[in-house]
């Protein structure tokens, strides 16, 4: 089987904007606090390989709220262990019954090898290096409360883009629909050759540039535990691209400070940037909740 | 070995354009094979007596039979795979009548012992096999295995392929006692400690994907230090395999004009494809070393054209459904490629490129005959053994990889269309395939 399953979302790149568009309309019309049973009887899987606190427990209570029921596997603890490969235990999960399969994974392509082997829609909680696309969404989604138009807007990603799959998804649904993006980050977490992942992007190593007339800054957490074996030293990328208060007061005054969690306060921001007024932090994790239950509504063909 | 006795009769194949690199001939010539060796070679019609068979060979190509400098046929050890037997059978069919077979299989054939097994008749093959023995016990890179004692038993070069040699003290060593017996050493060039959990080239590619990528230093730098090493020591022969980078091409340029014994192959793979062909994650363009950037490939088609490449060598490598049908950094490295080789080398290199099919005749003749010592193969002079390649270069072709005689079917080539194809192979003088 190789055709992918209608309601799908594997990956922001291949994605149409009108979908998008369709996506994070559907999500304001989603309220978790007045649940309705539009996927009742429904059985949403989720599938972690990998450790998750937001993106789980937001998959979880939109497709509860929505009178779906939900089952949580784990690697740990699952056949997974044994050594069940990802196709099998995808085949198991159809078979006792899912409707909707949601799957965090270590590797690059997972998602996509599970949605072309089963018929049933796929959704991808983040897959290695590759794409994270939910969180693009729900932070599009949270731009897009704030901003009128993506069209022009001047975002800047600043951190470790070369291990981040939040970047990836956002850089193509950011360049989708116009907006300027600049890259900040030493070369080890920047190659040169990231720009040729959408047109228009711009790289700069200076974080005093790229905050400057910014109406929207994306810090990236450092991922400590990849920093073995890199040149890099911590307090050396705290001294160059830690976003503090001085540096955040370069962008535009009514900038929005975005972070996809978790964050590490003291490292790639400070204290005072995580909680200061321009921070939409927390409500880029409360937006996760109706854009994934407009995720699943428009996957589970129960959207209007 | 394919030796049995109908090889003692007689094969004139006629009105055929023999095209042999090793004699500089590339005529109209009809070729009579007796008792496994090429008895005569004249002008169409000129042999006179009668042969027991005859091959009309109007239209057709006679060449040489093709040598593979480079297959995985799996035995001992991995014959859910692919089998000595079924391998040469894929071979036959891709028009070679020798392969070399590399020693990483299991056990890693680093003993004497196995390399005479695998050459035994029960083996069942029907092309001819030269080993290529393990140049340190378990491929393990610390101790040399005995060169003179697996040469004895019909080793043609060490390797540790699949494996480096990488520290600069052992491949010394080891080119330093192979070049005391004449064996040349083939170094699978990859600095491995550059491309800890990288599964495709570094480049927009790795980058889109979210893989790590291969830089193509972590095999220029070994090349170049290998080609540094094989200067040290009169008759070391240094062969790169499966070379697959712009940088890596000019060393062994550099090496060449300061006339160091270096030759390399290309598989038809990297001289076809680039990283981009990737995809979305197809594992059957997962191989290493791993397709290049266009700038590459540009790199390898020049230097298949001017001489610089010695040989095109498959890097056959089978793998069954359960190692390639998952996630994309998990799956294993490596492609079939026996049967589909002179097809993407004519359609490609020759129809394409304009590189003469003598050219190309050479890259899988004469060309791998200077890698490993063959004598009397990769020529059809006078004398030597009966093995003979006839291809049409002409006629158009679909590969269809559930067809293939290979056991395992990972190839990314499945359902492409070919020209030039192989209508017979014949091995000793005995037909072993006929399209």
């Amino acid at each position: 089987m190789n055709r992918i399953a209608r309601g799908s979302l594997l990956g922001i790149e291949h994605m149409e904007a009108a979908e998008i568009v369709g996506l994070l309309k559907l999500a304001r019309r989603m309220n978790p606090f007045k649940p309705r049973p539009l996927l009742r009887g429904k059985r949403v899987l989720l599938l972690f390989y990998e450790a998750s606190t937001r993106t789980r427990s937001s998959f979880e209570i939109a497709a509860k709220s929505m009178g779906a029921m939900t089952t949580l596997v784990l690697s740990s603890g699952s056949s997974i262990e044994k050594g069940e490969s990802l196709l099998d235990t995808a085949y198991t999960l159809r078979a006792v019954g899912a409707d909707l399969i949601v799957v965090r994974h270590p590797n690059a392509g997972a998602p996509l090898l599970m949605a072309k082997h089963l018929d049933i829609p796929v959704v991808n909680a983040g897959d290695g290096m590759h794409e994270h696309p939910t969180q693009a969404l729900l932070d599009a989604y949270t731009i897009s409360r704030h901003k009128k138009s993506f069209k022009g807007l001047q975002v800047v990603i600043v951190g470790d883009i070369y291990h981040s799959r939040v970047a990836r998804s956002a850089i193509h649904l950011l360049s989708k629909f116009g907006a300027r993006i600049t890259l900040c980050g030493p070369p080890e977490f920047l190659p040169e050759l990231a720009t040729s992942l959408a047109p228009g992007l711009h790289i700069t190593r200076s974080v005093e540039e790229a905050a400057r007339k910014a109406d929207v800054i994306i810090v990236l957490r450092v991922q400590k535990e990849r920093l073995a074996g890199m040149k890099i030293k911590l307090q050396d990328y705290i001294a160059r691209y830690q976003m503090t208060m001085t540096r955040l007061k370069l962008a535009k005054r009514d900038a929005l400070l975005m972070h996809p969690g978790p964050i590490i306060r003291g490292l790639e921001l400070t204290w005072e940037v995580a909680d200061c007024p321009q921070s939409v932090i927390v409500e880029e994790v409360r937006n996760g909740v109706p854009v994934r239950m407009a995720i699943l509504a428009k996957a589970l063909g129960r959207a209007r | 070995m394919a030796r049995d006795k109908s090889n003692l009769g007689s094969l004139l194949i006629r009105g055929g354009r023999l095209i042999d690199p090793a004699s500089k001939i590339d005529a109209l010539m009809d070729v009579l094979l007796r008792d496994g060796r090429v008895a005569e070679i004249a002008l169409p019609n000129k042999i006179r007596g009668g042969a027991n068979e005859k091959f009309d060979a109007r239209g057709l190509i006679i060449a040489p039979g093709f040598i593979d400098l480079h297959v995985h046929l799996r035995e001992p050890g991995q014959v859910y795979k692919e089998t000595i037997a079924t391998g040469t059978a894929a071979a036959a069919a891709g028009g070679f009548t020798s392969v070399c077979c590399m020693p990483n299989t299991q056990p890693i054939l680093d003993s004497p012992e196995w390399i005479t097994w695998l050459q035994q008749s029960e083996r069942g093959a029907v092309v001819n096999v030269f080993p290529v023995a393990a140049a340190t016990h378990a491929s393990k890179g610390a101790v040399l295995t005995d060169f003179r004692g697996l040469q004895r038993a019909g080793a043609v070069a060490v390797t540790d392929d699949g494996k480096p040699i990488l520290s600069d003290d052992i491949m010394r060593e080891t080119l330093r006692v192979a070049s005391e017996i004449n064996l040349p050493v083939i170094q699978h060039a990859e600095d491995t400690r550059m491309t800890e959990n990288c599964s495709i080239n570094d480049g927009p590619t790795a980058f889109r994907l979210g893989l790590r990528g291969m830089k193509a230093a972590a095999e220029a730098s070994i090349v170049e230090r290998d080609v540094q090493l094989a200067q040290q020591f009169t008759g070391a022969r240094l062969h790169v395999a499966h070379l697959s980078t712009a940088d890596a091409l000019k060393a062994v340029r550099r090496g060449k004009r300061s006339r160091v014994r270096v030759t390399c192959e290309v598989t038809p793979h990297h001289f076809a494809l680039i990283d981009e062909n990737v995809g979305e994650y197809d594992t059957n363009f997962k191989m290493n070393p791993p397709l290049r950037s266009a700038a590459d490939r540009e790199a390898l088609l020049v230097a298949l054209a001017d001489g610089t490449v010695d040989a095109i060598a498959t890097d056959h490598a089978p793998h069954a459904p359960h190692e390639k049908i998952i996630e994309f950094e998990r799956a294993l490295f490596g492609i079939i490629g026996l049967e589909t080789a002179l097809g993407m080398a004519i359609t490609r290199l020759h129809r394409e490129q304009k590189i003469p099919l003598a050219r190309i005749v050479e890259l899988f003749t004469a060309g791998p005959t200077r890698v490993v010592d063959l004598r009397g193969r990769g020529t059809l002079a006078r004398g030597s053994y009966a093995d003979v390649t006839i291809f049409d270069p002409k006629k158009r072709w679909t590969f269809d990889a559930s067809k293939s005689l290979s056991k395992s079917r990972n190839t990314p080539f499945n359902g492409w269309q070919f020209t030039g194809k192989v209508v017979a192979t014949i091995v000793g003088g005995v037909i072993q395939y006929r399209a």
